[in-house]
């Protein structure tokens, strides 16, 4: 038991050494400067400007997660495509009726006006 | 016995589901004319009662089908009705209070009809898997339903509660489902109860914390002690009608779970008892000590609605048939009088925007004596006096419990009756003895509201001095897999 997981053990005992040692070495040898530069998000490019905390048209938001909806609902029909062949036609009338339910949904959003930019 | 092989693909055994689904679709796809939009409600009504009459019609009938996934048998029968007929009185009550705080959208009344077809899932179902997805499609739209108000911050933040704690409560139930099927190489649970010693023999540690892990996972849903810290905050949030929805029908769902789980999977656990025991002394005490002191009815009604799952939970501590038929009795019952309380304090509401503060009430019998008449029914029933169903319920459930040889806690359990005395019969003091103030306003029944409150009252009186049928009911149900 030891013998195999040795190896395991030995690859932690290695990953502590080098991360400590790396980091007292920058502690004890590395210049500290907390004003200036340092303070700034990135260190180079451009500067930025003004706050990040901005009100952003909530259009972006829906788009957003109306995308995630159907991109997992679609990752649903892989499997079926996989085995389809062996299910024949109960599987297809099966996936006819799951993406029927999808476009009710996908009909609702569009009655709603959730995907109109304008 | 039900045939277990039936592989069959039978969908008389869901129409009611489908009829649902049906109704909730041409809901969401009307939303391009305005004509259907203003249907909504007929349309949810309509879905509604031809799942009733469907659910009716398959009464001792039992069925399985869907590769042993659905189950339809008189215990799925009898929840059924039951969830349809609090979904039918909340539509009924309901849309008078949207319209008058302007958030009457279609979608409501698809999401309520989505609900009650995951609570129908729930309850027609022997295997985890189901029962986990039948939570989930009941939980999600009730998430929605409770932000509903979406100007309101209460409602704003009821919904956001509601949803974090919900999530983590599927959580624990689907890590106490992953430990079944470790264990038990299978999620139905036939076959759990027919392998139920070798289980017991070779996994226990990981069964038991199974089993756990779903119970802490329904405690959440049905609001047992300690799991109940977000009842409170979501009940007083949410728009009133869904408060009302909220307090019978997901807890009859998650009750019929537990029952389905815990007195016909793991029959034969011992410790179980144990557990429901202690969850049932801390539920039905905690809820009514905090409510003795809550200055507003929702969340005094919240406090409650924990309390009655208290005496619910006594009915899994003691087990056996007579017990489960009690508790299957005491969820009628409390869903009807509470449908009731909840009614009048739409009505309320909608007559004055009141904010529901107990104080707000003062009077009321100089004002709606009607109103304030029935009221009183509804807080004796919650109390438990005869001749109200709440009496009967109360009594069958302590009998039950007493014959089961649990002396100390339906002594814990009727100590908790008097302590609710005191904060039920306060409404009716404030009510009755104390000062009219403000300016007196009409109240306007619409017809659906009148209905409603005849109903319940009709139920909560009629079924208190006549309650053999709905007691003949309750044992069909349980006598379904026992």
């Amino acid at each position: 038991m030891f013998e195999q997981l040795f190896p395991i053990l030995l690859l932690f005992v290695v990953a502590a050494v080098l991360a400590g040692v790396l980091i007292s070495l920058s502690i004890f040898i590395g210049r500290r400067t907390k004003l200036g530069k340092k303070g700034q998000p990135y260190e180079c490019g451009i500067d930025p400007e003004g706050t990040t905390r901005e009100p952003f048209p909530v259009k972006f938001y829906m788009v957003a997660i109306l995308f995630i909806l159907f991109d997992i609902e679609v990752i649903f029909l892989y499997p079926w495509a996989v085995i389809s062949k062996e299910l024949g036609m109960f599987g297809f009338i099966e996936m006819l009726v799951f993406v029927l339910i999808l476009l009710v949904g996908y009909f609702y959003i569009l009655g709603r006006g959730a995907l109109k930019w304008d | 016995m039900i045939d277990t092989t039936a592989a069959s693909i039978d969908f008389s055994i869901i129409a009611p589901e489908i009829a649902l689904l049906a109704a909730a679709f041409i809901i969401l796809v009307s939303v391009y004319n305005k004509k259907m939009r203003n249907l909504a409600p007929v349309i949810a009504t309509a879905g509604l009662l031809v799942s009733l009459l469907i659910a009716i019609e398959q009464m001792g009938n039992p069925k399985t089908g869907f590769f042993g996934m659905v189950t339809c048998d008189d215990f799925t029968v009898v929840f059924k009705i039951l969830f349809v007929i609090s979904s039918l009185l909340i539509l009924m009550f309901g849309r008078r209070y949207f319209v008058s705080k302007n958030i009457d959208r279609p979608e409501f009344y698809a999401l309520l009809c989505i609900s009650t077809m995951g609570m129908m899932v729930m309850a027609s179902t022997t295997d985890l898997v189901v029962i986990f997805l039948g939570l989930e499609i009941m939980s999600v739209p009730l998430y929605v339903m409770a932000g509903m108000d979406k100007r309101s911050l209460e409602s704003n933040e009821a919904g956001i509660k509601y949803l974090i704690m919900g999530a983590f409560a599927s959580g624990f139930l689907l890590m106490g489902i992953a430990f079944i099927f470790g264990s038990s190489g299978t999620t139905d649970l036939r076959r759990i109860a027919a392998d139920f010693q070798f289980i017991g023999e070779n996994y226990q540690l990981y069964f038991n914390a199974g089993a756990v892990l779903t119970l802490v996972g329904f405690a959440f849903k049905v609001a047992a002690v300690p799991f109940h810290s977000w009842v409170p905050d979501v009940y007083q949030g949410a728009p009133t009608p869904v408060t009302a929805f909220f307090s019978v029908g997901p807890k009859a769902a998650g009750f019929a779970a537990l029952l389905r789980i815990f007195n016909f999977g793991f029959e034969d656990m011992e410790f179980i008892s144990d557990i429901f025991w202690m969850l049932a002394v801390l539920t039905m005490t905690v809820g009514n000590i905090l409510a003795l002191r809550q200055g507003n009815i929702k969340r005094m009604l919240a406090y409650s609605s924990i309390a009655h799952a208290g005496y619910i939970l006594v009915a899994f501590a003691v087990g056996g048939s007579a017990a489960m038929s009690a508790a299957v009795f005491y969820l009628f019952a409390y869903g009807l009088f509470n449908l009731g309380s909840f009614a009048i304090i739409t009505q309320l509401e909608i007559r004055s925007g009141c904010k529901s503060e107990l104080s707000e009430l003062s009077g009321l019998s100089k004002a709606h004596p009607y109103l304030s008449a029935a009221l009183t029914v509804f807080m004796l029933a919650l109390a438990g006096f005869p001749p109200t169903v709440g009496f009967i319920g109360k009594f069958y459930l302590f009998t039950a419990a007493i014959d089961g040889g649990f002396i100390w806690l339906t002594i814990i359990g009727v100590l908790n009756s008097f302590i609710s005395v005191y904060y039920y019969l306060r409404v009716v003091k404030v009510s009755f003895l104390e000062k009219f103030e403000g300016t007196f306003v009409p109240v306007k029944y619409t017809p659906a509201m009148m209905a409603v409150l005849l109903i319940t009252l009709a139920g909560t009186l009629g079924l208190g001095i006549f309650p053999e049928k709905l007691l003949e009911i309750s044992r069909a149900a349980i006598f379904a897999f026992l």
